[in-house]
């Protein structure tokens, strides 16, 4: 599987050979976000893990929606644009299909990826447009403080529902696997080691990568995901999904199921033949999607890692390719070939 | 027996069939005739929205009409001197619009009880002597076209479907056009089909030796070239000029085009067009909705792209959250608009001005920008230009104003030299420009306020940039009111100061007293109607404005020159209320919102109306 992992999602990208470190990727704007907000964490992740790709800053884009993740490109001292609420998928499309040379990132929220602009979202996906996707997932929204997003659990009691939320959460890796996603990823904002491990192989990947981040909300949404971060518990409900690997956590083990299906049983009642071993690069989407499905609707067990990473060629160079075949078979634009095109006729 | 041929100065043809009938390729192959035969021409497409409405309905009528001279004409014509009726449902829904004595060629094939039943004649009309105050000339043109295709290897069909050749044929004999074009375009369009194509040119040739033989017409007709300025022509209709205009402006530009767009009629043919053109490095992106459109072109022109996004009023309403993050970014974005009825869905095919304050207003907050709207179907390629000129030189988004009439109809073009084309390339900023090597994103040219161009890719330039309001000089985040305050008036001088030509007055005499103003498609007509009264001996004074927003320094002052202005718009008075609110001048408003354009004759009554009141 090395071809999928060898840096070909970076290929087209100028490389720097002067040493970088987080420093170079701060910029000298001050950090705004609440103190304990788990954007901090993920802020520094990032800052840490660029320098470790050599690309040439300038070269590196940041764009954003609306919504306390979307501030995250001030931060950087990359290049950035931090737009408006659900379109950064849309805006990032057309930056990256008309310039290959551009690792081009966007970082979004629940409420801004899967509420307003889900549709830019999942078309992304199927074009498989060379992004990267980071997809702070908090399950509520911050910045109007604090009304119910499309990935809160059934029943949300916030201001804007005093008796309880109506409706079915999305599950953006379900989302994103349905949407035809070629790299689908799930971290954790407290887990520095493994949101890197996941954004370098994100990088990696040419085409859209969608990682979502767990991330804590600590104003509006407080723990929820405190039990993948609790130490008597984490080990035991987190599910750790690597290529070629058995899939269990310390107490449990994903096995086949009678249906056809999937299922997490006791470690211990598994026999080592019966454990699904992890198939990220499968063409067939079904297992991922399976898997995709094994936090509902508790909290009991949760997938973390690459779920999905297969090869399909990006949007930009498919494009470029049809530029160049229209060169090659008709030559380069010639301006007054073209107006002359159609019928003509002479006066005087 | 030798036919008579009499000599017209002008003739106003309308074909009119069912929407299956193929009216406009008729149109259409007889407008590239008559274009090469060397007439001034103008053309006017109108057919409903939907693809194949029920067979022999009124909603299914399709018509195409083309007026040509033996001198410069500006409009497709008010009435037709010949309308070609495929079915009774194509002679009822435009009888109406046939001054007496006009010529109707009716398919007598077509005219069954049950085809005259679904139109609601209890007779018909053809033989009922209602007609008598027209030329009417009955012909069997399908049984005709299928008796002359007797032994050719194709279905009763197929021979059927011929018969918009067969007509082509005898109105191509009526007004002496050229044939071969018609015949190396059918032998070309059905290439992969033969048969078809040798049919089809049986069919076209037949009508030709129909007029020649039958007695139903005895005279034919002559239309001289006219004399028009030297140069190379073609024939051209609005949005192919648009989007000849984009590819032209990208290259003039030197910076390659990016069109984010989502099907729309009547903007979708500026899409298809623009799809064929990948060997100048254009790309088009059929987004998953408008807003995605020019969110995907406003990205690329981040990244140093022509971004453009093509659209009707229903995607400008969605588009509307982005433009005004290009306007508060302010990078470069085209944004065209071809212009339809409205409101909401309104009448898709059909063309309206009724675009205009939402143009001019149509986002939140102070956020100004520029307008041009073109004035015919071929200024449409220099009104690209244009918009695209003002867009990269001040780095805002520009509304450029087209519309359905312009969109669809024709005249020909007589083509600019590339070296006359303008240079409206700017170069990006690769240097820092503050204290200390920084690098300012806002920090604005003197004398055009734009802000630098600084694409990814540039070393040592790395910036954000964003919807929230930014410090002058720096870019950063501010809520500071007194910076808020001096960005507001910043963009909207920006807009303000744009360099616009001066409105020209087309006054022969230079002593009327009555000025038609005007701006967009009504170009045409207006001029028209000014030529109808000053053939008539009256005084009348025309400026049409071509941008919207700035408008010219001059126009204040043009319009305090005359006693009266009259302003005829197809909307409700929308560029009125602006200058009246702006020069505090009265302003004549000629409003009609039909989802048609003026008629110059129309026009010319109100003009005269106007000369003539106190």
């Amino acid at each position: 599987m090395t071809e999928l992992v060898n840096g070909k999602g970076l290929s087209l990208i100028p490389k720097t050979d002067a040493k970088q470190s987080l420093k170079d990727f701060k910029s000298d704007q001050e950090v705004r976000w609440c103190p304990g907000c788990g954007d901090y964490a993920i802020l520094a992740a990032v800052q840490s893990f660029l320098p470790e790709l050599g690309l040439r800053r300038e070269n590196i884009v940041f764009v954003s929606g609306i919504g306390c993740s979307s501030r995250f490109p001030y931060y950087l001292n990359t290049y950035g644009f931090h737009s408006i609420h659900g379109r950064a998928p849309a805006i990032a499309t057309g930056l990256a299909a008309s310039r290959p040379d551009l690792s081009v990132w966007v970082v979004t929220g629940d409420g801004d990826a899967l509420s307003i602009g889900g549709n830019h979202l999942i078309h992304a996906l199927r074009r498989n447009v060379n992004l990267n996707i980071l997809l702070f997932n908090n399950r509520i929204y911050g910045l109007t403080k604090g009304q119910y997003s499309p990935t809160s659990e059934v029943g949300k009691i916030t201001k804007s529902t005093p008796m309880g939320s109506l409706d079915k959460p999305f599950n953006p890796i379900s989302l994103a696997i349905g949407a035809e996603a070629t790299f689908v990823a799930r971290t954790l904002d407290s887990d520095r080691k493994h949101l890197q491990s996941v954004l370098r192989e994100a990088t990696a990947h040419r085409g859209t990568s969608l990682v979502e981040i767990y991330q804590n909300c600590n104003i509006f949404n407080d723990n929820a995901f405190e039990p993948m971060k609790d130490p008597d518990v984490r080990d035991d409900i987190t599910l750790r999904l690597e290529h070629g690997q058995p899939i269990v956590s310390a107490s449990k083990a994903v096995v086949r199921g009678a249906n056809g299906g999937i299922q997490v049983v006791p470690r211990s009642e598994a026999s080592e033949q019966d454990i699904l071993v992890h198939d990220a690069h499968n063409p067939d989407p079904s297992v991922a999607f399976a898997l995709s499905r094994l936090d509902e609707p508790a909290f009991e067990h949760v997938p973390v890692g690459i779920f999905r990473q297969v090869d399909r060629p990006a949007y930009d160079v498919l494009m470029a390719e049809q530029l160049d075949q229209a060169v090659e078979r008709q030559g380069p634009g010639d301006l007054s070939e073209l107006l002359m095109g159609g019928d003509t006729w002479r006066i005087g | 027996m030798t036919k008579q041929v009499q000599q017209l100065d002008r003739v106003i043809i309308r074909f009119a069939g069912d929407s299956g009938d193929g009216m406009q390729l008729t149109g259409d192959r007889f407008t590239a005739g008559t274009a090469e035969f060397g007439n001034d021409l103008s053309t006017l497409p109108n057919f409903p929205a939907e693809i194949r409405a029920p067979a022999g309905t009124l909603p299914g009528v399709s018509s195409f009409q083309l007026h040509f001279a033996d001198h410069d004409i500006l409009t497709p014509g008010d009435a037709p001197n010949v309308l070609v009726a495929m079915n009774p449902a194509a002679l009822k829904a435009n009888l109406g619009d046939l001054p007496r004595g006009a010529d109707i060629i009716a398919n007598t094939d077509e005219f069954t009880k049950r085809n005259l039943q679904k139109v609601g004649y209890d007779a018909n009309p053809l033989e009922d002597g209602s007609l008598a105050e027209w030329r009417l000339h009955a012909v069997p043109l399908t049984s005709l076209t299928v008796k002359a295709l007797e032994g050719f290897d194709i279905s009763k069909k197929d021979a059927e479907r011929a018969k918009n050749m067969f007509a082509l044929g005898l109105l191509s004999w009526l007004y002496h056009r050229p044939t071969e074009q018609t015949i190396a375009f059918l032998e070309q369009k059905f290439a992969k089909k033969p048969d078809i194509a040798k049919a089809n040119i049986a069919a076209f040739q037949s009508g030709w030796n129909y007029g020649e033989t039958t007695e139903s017409f005895s005279v034919s007709y002559e239309v001289k070239p006219a004399q028009l300025a030297p140069g190379l022509y073609r024939n051209i209709s609005g949005n192919q000029a648009l989007a000849y205009g984009l590819v032209a402006a990208s290259v003039q530009a030197k910076l390659p085009l990016f069109l984010g767009s989502y099907p729309i009629t009547p903007a979708s043919d500026i899409l298809h067009e623009l799809s064929k053109h990948k060997r100048f490095g254009v790309r088009t992106f059929q987004a998953e909705d408008e807003i995605a459109g020019v969110g995907a072109a406003l990205g690329a022109a981040f990244g140093g792209a022509l971004g453009v996004t093509t659209t009707s009023g229903p995607g400008v309403a969605l588009k509307a959250e982005t433009v005004g993050l290009a306007v508060t970014t302010e990078l470069p974005l085209v944004i065209v608009d071809v212009q339809r009825a409205g409101p909401s869905t309104g009448m898709p095919t059909k063309t309206e001005q009724t675009d205009l304050l939402m143009a001019m207003f149509g986002r939140n907050g102070e956020s100004p920008v520029p307008i041009v709207a073109p004035m015919s179907p071929s200024d449409c390629f220099d009104a690209a230009i244009e918009a695209a000129r003002i867009a990269v030189k001040y780095r805002t988004p520009v509304m450029l104003l087209s519309d359905g009439y312009l969109a669809n109809g024709s005249e020909p073009w007589r083509l600019p030299e590339i070296s006359e084309l303008p240079d409206i390339s700017q170069e990006f900023t690769t240097a820092p420009n503050g204290e200390d090597g920084r690098f300012l994103p806002f920090k604005r040219d003197e004398e055009t306020l734009a802000r630098p161009w600084a694409i990814p890719g540039t070393p040592g330039l790395e910036h954000r940039i964003g919807g929230i309001e930014k410090a002058d000089g720096t870019g950063n985040i501010s809520y500071d009111p007194n910076n808020h305050d001096l960005m507001v008036r910043l963009r909207a001088a920006k807009i303000a100061g744009i360099d616009v030509p001066d409105l020209e007055v087309d006054d022969p005499d230079g002593d009327a007293r009555v000025l038609v103003l005007g701006w967009g498609s009504t170009y045409g007509p207006i001029a028209a109607a000014a030529r109808r009264i000053r053939r008539e001996g009256g005084k009348v004074a025309h400026a049409h404005l071509r941008h919207l927003n700035p408008l010219p320094a001059n126009t204040g002052e043009v319009l305090k020159h005359y006693d009266k202005v009259l302003l005829p718009e197809i909307n409700l008075g929308q560029l009125a209320l602006l200058l009246r609110a702006r020069y505090l001048v009265d302003i004549i408003s000629y409003n009609r919102v039909r989802g048609l354009p003026f008629k110059a004759e129309e026009l010319a009554g109100v003009i005269q109306d106007v000369i003539d009141s106190d």
